[in-house]
């Protein structure tokens, strides 16, 4: 009697220590071989661009926190450019310079928080996530001393930023800018960039191909794996970033390592942005005054920011009344996401995990 | 005068005190006399004092294992907690010490779950069996010159034996539990024993041919007799045995069988309560045992050159337990897990190998010596020195020939300082090695 064989269902998620949130992964296993995957989506949808409907356009700005919670900054920033876009309002220099020092050092907690999170996927018994999680600490102490928040930040506001810098702050970004995460990099590279056992896990794992990541219109990390150079800082410069000098990084082979080595890289690079931003520091207000219910003339706008997932964007339709007609969000995320069945089947479960890890996914921006 | 007076400060070690008296536990010795001498004293049959004097053994190792489990948790948490650049637990008694028991009576308290469909009998044998082998591979591990429960002549292979029991339990539990991942663990336990279980066997088989003996005591004797630890004698062989090992205990890099970012849990997905309390003890308590069999083999167990005239040997044991234990949590704390594919492909192309050639080499070198007549004096550096350079090359000629090449790309990535948007390249990996790699 022959032995019937069939692949088992297996559900990885919603409640799973993997999949960053409660993301759902149907996948159909044959040995440890993954066939087949679908993904399920919408168990954390708090519908917050219906919900933005019903409030003012500067009540809207706390929804762009709780989207992408590990980079509030970068989805404010988005939001406010969107918002003064609409309404052709000026923003006064020293707010650009302080939204791009903040949104780049978002960009080194999220990178953080990414590293960490994917080396502890490939099966780390927590020391890199704990180590990533101290210098993300760090950078989240400055958040705190500025706006008072760590996580929610709430700090832009359309027409600047919400508060000055205080006294104490920047002598504390200078030592964590020059001393304590360039010497926290130096230990990654040792931990984990030169880690035989990580490039076996990650190497050759989650492959995107550069005509894969072009036509489902990838951005961020994704992308730039793949060997495409394409960043909005460079492509499509907004606050004050054409005045930055800094690199793309860009990698080889669009495999999982290769989104590893570019968010380390990307951190320095993010640090050398910071040390330029700091010496250009004008003076003068932080903010111009906009009425908080804004009224916005009758129109579109779409401004988009490089959040560390990716092209985070925002599309407005103002009517002329105080809150938006229509307002979606271009989440990189859940496109970075949808890829997620091309790269892991033919794997095993433990590289669709690494993969997932590699993506960077939060399920508060894949869902809204 | 002076001199009278310097004499009255004599140079004493801890052993210069030993007493005789029955509750001097420095050497075990006395205590079991003791036993043996009032038995004796109240007419009982010879056989009896065999069977006290073992029950009292066995109870002294359950209670030195529980007494260790407890504390280990404290220990790994601790020193993991340090690796992490965190504290560790610190609340709960001086420097957290009553975590443990802390945990204890949380895991006691809650409800024990049990899924519908699962064999009850299996299932609630599995922890049980699980804890069992890492106590009983202490019944022949020697604690001093005169302390060893049972002196097997075939103790080595008793080891063996029971060290995979505590594989086969984890099948029962993952078989038994009815879940997907928990089969997961089941299926990779099973590939895993198959496996390890060679390399393990085949690297111990050099230690067994230098010493001549498969008895713990035996092996600790000869390395006493030659002056050297097994270690010296048999680097290869320590190797091969503590990574194999490592695997089979589950713990980093190769716990495939509860990969918990994988498969949750694994074997243990479905338990809950003090039925996890007991996988969760039995995890220490097998990573000691296990210690203690690298100490005893490899580190001369309770001899230690000189120094196990100035101290009790229990306590150079235990010392060298520990030093063992803090290795395997080192490696916990530090490396990612392997997939695994490249697990047994480690075992099959890697371990096995070298194993073999350890043994033909390890053969060679016990003709020689017994064949030539000349003392060990002689022959023990001369093995020191062949062994490591075997080590070495044999290492060195495996990463040099068989590692996976993983430098088809460099690790660091590409730059492009100014990207021009509009004509903008798609550089495939390939491409660009091809153009030599400049950007």
């Amino acid at each position: 009697m022959p032995i019937k064989v069939e692949p088992v269902e297996v559900n990885i998620g919603p409640q799973h220590p993997s999949t960053h949130g409660v993301f759902r992964m149907v996948a159909k296993i044959d040995g440890e071989r993954i066939v087949d995957v679908k993904m399920v989506v919408g168990y954390l949808h708090r519908s917050m661009e219906k919900l933005a409907e019903e409030r003012t356009f500067t009540q809207n700005i706390p929804f762009t926190d709780r989207m992408d919670y590990l980079a509030a900054m970068s989805g404010n920033l988005g939001y406010c450019l969107s918002v003064e876009k609409l309404a052709n309002i000026e923003v006064p220099e020293r707010a650009q310079y302080l939204r791009v020092i903040f949104g780049e050092l978002q960009r080194v907690a999220s990178h953080c928080m990414a590293t960490g999170a994917f080396i502890n996927d490939c099966g780390a018994w927590q020391t890199p996530v704990m180590w990533c999680f101290r210098d993300r600490e760090r950078v989240l102490d400055l958040f705190e001393m500025t706006c008072g928040a760590r996580l929610t930040t709430n700090y832009m506001r359309i027409g600047g930023v919400a508060f000055d810098i205080p006294d104490e702050f920047l002598p504390a970004l200078e030592k964590l800018v020059n001393d304590e995460l360039p010497k926290a990099f130096e230990e990654y590279e040792e931990l984990i960039v030169g880690n035989e056992i990580i490039m076996m896990r990650a190497r050759d794992v989650g492959v995107v191909t550069p005509e894969l990541a072009i036509n489902a219109s990838l951005s961020g990390p994704m992308l730039r794996s793949a060997g495409i150079a394409w960043d909005i800082r460079k492509a499509d410069p907004y606050c004050v970033y054409d005045r930055m000098k800094f690199d793309i990084p860009v990698g080889y082979n669009g495999d999982a390592y290769d989104r590893m080595t570019i968010r380390i890289e990307e951190m320095k690079q993010s640090l050398r942005i910071i040390r330029q931003a700091v010496g250009d520091l004008p003076g003068g207000a932080h903010k111009t005054d906009v009425p908080l219910a804004i009224r916005p003339p009758a129109g579109e706008a779409y401004s988009r920011v490089e959040s560390p997932k990716g092209e985070l964007g925002f599309y407005v339709v103002s009517d002329g009344g105080p809150a938006p007609y229509r307002w979606h969000v271009r989440a990189p995320s859940l496109i970075n996401l949808s890829v997620l069945r091309e790269m892991t089947v033919g794997q095993t479960i433990a590289d669709a995990i690494v993969t997932l890890g590699s993506i960077d996914i939060n399920v508060g921006e894949v869902d809204r | 005068m002076t001199l009278n007076a310097l004499r009255l400060i004599p140079m004493r070690s801890l052993l210069d005190l030993i007493t005789g008296y029955w509750w001097d536990l420095r050497d075990f010795s006395n205590l079991t006399r003791m036993i043996y001498k009032h038995l004796e004293d109240w007419g009982f049959p010879d056989w009896s004092i065999y069977v006290i004097s073992g029950l009292i053994g066995t109870l002294g190792i359950i209670a030195f294992i529980g007494g260790v489990a407890v504390i280990n948790i404290w220990v790994e948490r601790r020193v993991v907690g340090r690796m992490q650049s965190r504290l560790g637990p610190n609340r709960l008694g001086p420097f957290g010490l009553l975590q443990p028991v802390a945990d204890a009576i949380k895991l006691m308290q809650k409800e024990v779950l049990q899924p519908a469909s699962a064999p009850g009998l299996i299932y609630t044998l599995a922890p049980i069996a699980f804890t069992v082998p890492g106590i009983a591979v202490f019944a022949v591990v020697p604690w001093g010159r005169h302390a060893v429960l049972a002196s097997l002549d075939v103790g080595l292979l008793y080891i063996l034996g029971m060290s995979s029991l505590a594989v086969l339990s984890v099948f029962m539990a993952g078989y038994s539990s009815n879940n997907k991942y928990s089969l997961f663990g089941a299926m990779r336990v099973i590939a895993m024993l198959v496996s390890y279980e060679i390399p393990i066997v085949a690297g111990l088989l050099g230690v067994v041919l230098f010493a001549g003996t498969m008895d713990l005591q035996g092996i600790v004797l000869f390395q006493e007799e030659n002056w050297a630890f097994m270690v010296m004698l048999q680097p290869l062989a320590f190797l091969i045995y503590f990574f194999a090992i490592s695997a089979e205990l589950n713990r980093t890099p190769a716990d495939i069988a509860e990969a918990e970012s994988e498969i949750v849990g694994g074997y243990h997905t479905e338990y809950s309560g003090m039925k996890f309390g007991l996988f969760y003890a039995a995890e220490l308590i097998n990573a000691v045992s296990v210690s203690a069999i690298i100490a005893t083999l490899f580190l001369g167990g309770w001899w230690a050159y000189k120094l196990d005239e100035l101290v009790p040997g229990w306590m150079i044991f235990i010392g060298k337990v520990y030093g063992v234990y803090f290795l395997f949590v080192w490696t916990r704390g530090t490396l990612p897990r392997f997939r695994i594919d490249q697990l047994l492909a480690f075992a099959w192309k890697w371990l096995t190998p070298m194993a073999i050639i350890n043994v033909v080499v390890v053969a060679a070198e016990v003709l020689a010596w017994e064949e030539s007549g000349w003392s060990a004096g002689f022959w023990i550096p001369v093995f020191i020195a062949v062994n490591g350079a075997l080590t070495g090359a044999l290492i060195f000629g495996f990463v040099k020939f068989f590692a996976p090449k993983f430098q088809r790309f460099p690790t660091r990535p590409r730059f492009y300082p100014d990207i021009d948007v509009p004509s903008l390249p798609a550089v495939t990996g390939a491409e660009f090695m091809a153009k030599g790699g400049q950007a």
